[in-house]
């Protein structure tokens, strides 16, 4: 009995969130295993079988390999590397500690950033034979990018250097040479040993010369404040509760600052304000909410707030805008491509966004600022940014909940970025859409038809311009109103300034895509003839149009077909090397995998394919 | 200090720090399942992580009920007092509750005594599930994992990612920045949700003992009928057990301290007949919880493999 009443004060403590960081093999997944070891977490049968896995994997004597306790992947043992993030957790009598063992390998930098995004304190490992790495500098700018205020460099393996003073200063001052412009508020450096134990958990009889804190001391001890008490309130609108047709609730997380009942708020995108009615929990009508609570707000006022709003206090308000720069880590093997329409989620609302420009990438090695078009995986850049309606953000720097967002593709629905916003843009905000009198369903009903945008894909050469030609005399002698957008045509004009790199190939297709919404929202049906190579920027102009109204054709030929029908001579030239970026030989074609109509060529005559396009047309109900 | 002090200040606002920050974080992980996907559903295993799991669920989305049915997956060798305490729960609280069983499974025979726990748990466990979850059509699933409990799970995601047929790829998880979740799947993909994540054992009894959350009777000592075997106490809950030869069932004090099926689930000696006592005996135990499970020392890596399939 008389345990328990100290265990539910020690779960009163506070919570210190960190990760390890450092190059491959300096030893993080040892410094936790001994970490967890030496504040005895470690069971009796996860010891017995460390041990024998230890031995098994070649491990000499009594001698345990206590990074085994948290490379928990087969892969991770085999290969003795860790690839993906652990969460371990582990208490002493000061405090509660979630660590998050994070991977050296560059190759898995992802992994790192996303055990920083929530953490307050980095420990940095440094092998004390190799001194401040690549890795280490690229972890060091990622943490500070990321908001860490607290880094702690264990330089490590100080047992294979003869424990020596001289070898450790000479790191120490190396990384803070290096560290002075990366806004960390505090660097501690500790000598350790975490194979052995050295200033660990115990201080060193080996290093007399160091007279600071054990690692687990300064853990224990180190300010941890992340009270945001103080800051304006922020509450993302999570999930509007409708428990009865008359109840509207509005549940989320405090993400910052705190509210009272009958305090006024503000939706911070439509500027529409109300007080707080009530705060309620399951536990009933709470007076005031602090930040990290979850609770449901109801309004005094009924106004229009939906999932993604974000509600705000009177004072210090977010900034709204639909264009801001912002830092961003890209996570993917498929570059990030300018123009480009990706998801972005911020806070809680979810929203299409495209990078309009890369002002730089930030080398790692020297922090120099370099020009590109693309950025590849692991590639740290600033760039401007569009979303598609405004979005409410702080900047990063004040708030890590409103500042940050991540980048997911369309069509694979990966997470392929991470973005910290630095400041809002100001050039939209004097634009606004007007609203006209007359709309797209007045302009179509005139007409007698239903709009829609008829986008022909396929490799050059496919007969995209044949079969579209013939069909649209087909639909013009039927008396509808149509338009051709052809691939050529609009090159030599409007887009006469774009090439043939991926960068300009999106921005081609964004291009012609916004021009065939123009003319649908005229009441037109409009054939488009693009090779559009990429899957994801035909989804992006499916998103540009109400559902149905984007028809997507595969005009599908196989390539030795096209090269042996040659129209224009360019396969001739491709093969000869007079035309780079060619799709189908050196740049690649991403067949649809579900278009509304597949038009096999091989063996067809153009006038059957077009009137099996125009037959299509009347069957999903664009013609009749 | 008195517990029964500490029981009355068991609301949210008498919750010491540390519980109050994992249960708001539990809370927010749910409703971003119920505003995101089309038909979630709750695993419910009837132990202490699912009863704390459903408590935290009624407690995110009052004042409306549980807008998502539990399904509980029955290999049909459940504990007798563990399915007594199922179909009380969902009577009390008015809970849409479904149960499935691999049919298939049964008309083969399969059982962990006949076909070892292997199979049994691939066949009624892993392959029930993944039949549920296609019957139903479910795209996202609660699950009362923590990451505490074995070492491929502290890899786990909040969010965790399965291909078409459930498969779970620890080289192709998502990254997860913040507590910004990519909740977006195709058809067929499904996310299975792991609120408790960052809950540890402790954690789990402590909010047990101070929300006063029911839970299976078994987690209690008290003499029971058991026999020892490879050194683990197992229990006799019903006549389909074979004793060996030389096998006479003895009475024990034992309690459970994590529940599966009844074959496979040693017992511990102890005397800890309240919550109280189960809090703590948790804080001068020496083994870990798993110790209990049988399932999962079969092979090495065997809950990652396990989850490779689509084990929980």
């Amino acid at each position: 009995m008389d345990g328990v009443a100290p265990t539910v004060q020690q779960a009163n403590k506070d919570l210190l969130r960190f990760l390890t960081c450092g190059s491959v093999d300096d030893g993080k997944s040892t410094l936790i295993g001994r970490l967890l070891h030496d504040s005895k977490q470690i069971f009796d049968d996860q010891l017995s079988e460390l041990t024998r896995e230890s031995t098994r994997r070649g491990a000499t004597g009594d001698e345990v390999d206590l990074s085994l306790l948290v490379d928990g992947l087969e892969a991770e043992r085999e290969q003795g590397i860790t690839i993906d993030v652990a969460y371990r957790f582990f208490s002493t009598p000061k405090r509660s500690f979630i660590v998050a063992d994070t991977p050296g390998h560059e190759q898995y930098t992802r992994n790192m950033a996303t055990g920083a995004s929530k953490a307050d304190l980095a420990i940095l490992l440094i092998d004390a034979r190799k001194g401040v790495l690549l890795q280490t500098q690229r972890h060091s700018l990622i943490c500070s990018l990321l908001g860490l205020r607290h880094v702690v460099i264990a330089v490590n393996k100080i047992d294979l250097v003869s424990y020596q003073a001289n070898v450790f200063e000479r790191i120490v001052v190396e990384y803070r040479a290096f560290a002075s412009e990366l806004g960390f508020s505090s660097i501690m450096a500790i000598p350790v040993s975490a194979r052995d134990g050295d200033n660990v958990t115990r201080r060193s009889d080996h290093t007399p010369w160091y007279r600071g804190p054990t690692l687990l001391d300064y853990l224990e001890t180190v300010d941890s404040d992340s009270e945001t008490n103080e800051e304006p309130f922020r509450f993302p609108v999570q999930w509007v509760n409708r428990s009865t047709p008359d109840f509207r609730g509005y549940a989320g997380t405090v993400v910052s600052g705190h509210i009272k009942a009958g305090d006024p708020v503000t939706v911070a995108a439509s500027g529409q304000s109300s007080r707080v009615k009530e705060l309620l929990t399951y536990e009933g009508p709470q007076p005031s909410a602090e930040t990290g609570d979850a609770i449901t707000i109801t309004l005094a006022d009924e106004i229009d707030i939906a999932r993604g709003d974000l509600l705000v206090g009177p004072i210090l308000g977010p900034e709204v805008s639909d264009q801001f720069a912002a830092h961003i880590i890209w996570m993917s093997n498929q570059a990030l491509i300018p123009g480009r329409s990706y998801l972005a989620r911020i806070g809680t609302k979810t929203t299409p966004i495209t990078v309009t420009g890369i002002k730089y990438k930030i080398d790692v090695n020297t922090r120099e600022h370099l020009a590109t078009h693309t950025l590849g995986l692991n590639d740290i850049a600033f760039c401007n940014l569009a979303t598609a309606a405004p979005v409410a953000f702080d900047p990063y720097e004040q708030n890590r909940k409103t500042g940050s967002f991540i980048l997911i593709d369309r069509l694979s629905n990966h997470t392929v970025g991470a973005g910290m916003i630095a400041f809002g843009l100001r050039r939209g905000t004097n634009l606004h859409r007007q609203a006209t009198l007359i709309g797209k369903a007045e302009r179509a009903a005139q007409k007698h038809q239903k709009p829609a945008i008829v986008w022909l894909t396929g490799l050059s050469g496919a007969g995209k311009s044949t079969i579209a030609n013939i069909a649209e005399r087909q639909l013009h002698a039927a008396g509808h109103h149509t338009m051709l957008l052809d691939g050529d045509n609009v090159r030599l004009g409007l887009n006469r300034d774009l090439g043939f790199t991926e960068a300009d190939r999106v921005e081609n297709i964004r291009r012609a895509g916004e021009v065939a919404k123009l003319l649908a929202d005229s009441g037109l049906i409009v054939l488009c003839c693009f090779i559009s190579p990429y899957a994801a920027d035909r989804e992006m102009l499916r998103r540009l149009v109400p559902d149905g109204e984007f028809i997507e054709v595969f005009v599908d030929t196989p390539i030795d077909e096209c090269a042996r029908r040659d129209p224009k001579g360019l396969y001739a030239k491709a093969k000869a090397g007079k035309i780079k970026n060619f799709t189908g030989f050196d740049a690649p074609y991403e067949a649809p995998a579900n278009p509304e109509i597949h038009l096999h060529t091989t063996g067809q005559q153009a006038e059957q394919l077009a009137e099996r396009l125009t037959a299509k047309l009347a069957e999903l109900g664009i013609i009749r | 200090m008195d517990i029964s002090v500490l029981q009355t200040q068991g609301t949210q606002r008498g919750l010491p720090k540390h519980l109050r920050g994992l249960e708001a974080e539990s809370i927010e992980i749910m409703r971003e399942v119920i505003a995101e996907f089309k038909k979630p559903v709750m695993l419910y295993s009837i132990g202490k992580d699912s009863s704390v799991m459903l408590h935290l669920a009624i407690k995110a989305f009052h004042p409306a009920k549980l807008p998502l049915p539990l399904l509980h997956v029955d290999t049909t060798w459940k504990f007798r007092e563990m399915i007594a305490f199922r179909d009380e729960t969902a009577r009390r609280l008015g809970i849409d509750l479904l149960v499935h069983t691999n049919q298939d499974g049964v008309a083969r025979g399969i059982g962990p005594v006949a076909s070892g726990s292997s199979v049994h748990t691939q066949v009624m466990k892993t392959e029930a599930l993944k039949q549920a979850l296609d019957l139903h059509g479910f795209d996202a699933a609660f699950g009362g994992a923590r990451r505490d409990e074995e070492k491929s799970r502290a890899k786990e995601r909040i969010f965790s990612f399965r291909s078409q047929g459930h498969v779970w790829d620890p080289r192709n998880q998502r990254p997860e920045l913040w507590n910004l979740f990519n909740t977006r799947i195709r058809p067929g993909e499904t996310i299975r949700v792991f609120p408790l994540s960052n809950w540890t054992e402790l954690d789990i009894w402590l909010y047990i003992m101070l929300e006063n959350i029911p839970v299976v009777p078994l987690y209690f000592a008290k003499q029971r009928p058991v026999v020892r075997r490879n050194g683990a106490w197992i229990m006799v809950d019903d006549d389909r057990f074979p004793l060996e030869a030389d096998e006479r069932p003895e009475s024990r004090l034992v309690r459970f301290r994590t529940l599966g099926c009844y074959p496979l689930t040693a017992a511990v000696e102890s005397d800890a007949v309240t919550l109280e006592d189960i809090v703590s005996e948790m804080r001068s135990t020496r083994v870990s919880e798993r110790q209990g499970r049988l399932i999962d020392s079969d092979e090495a890596a065997s809950m990652e493999k396990k989850k490779r399939e689509g084990y929980f």
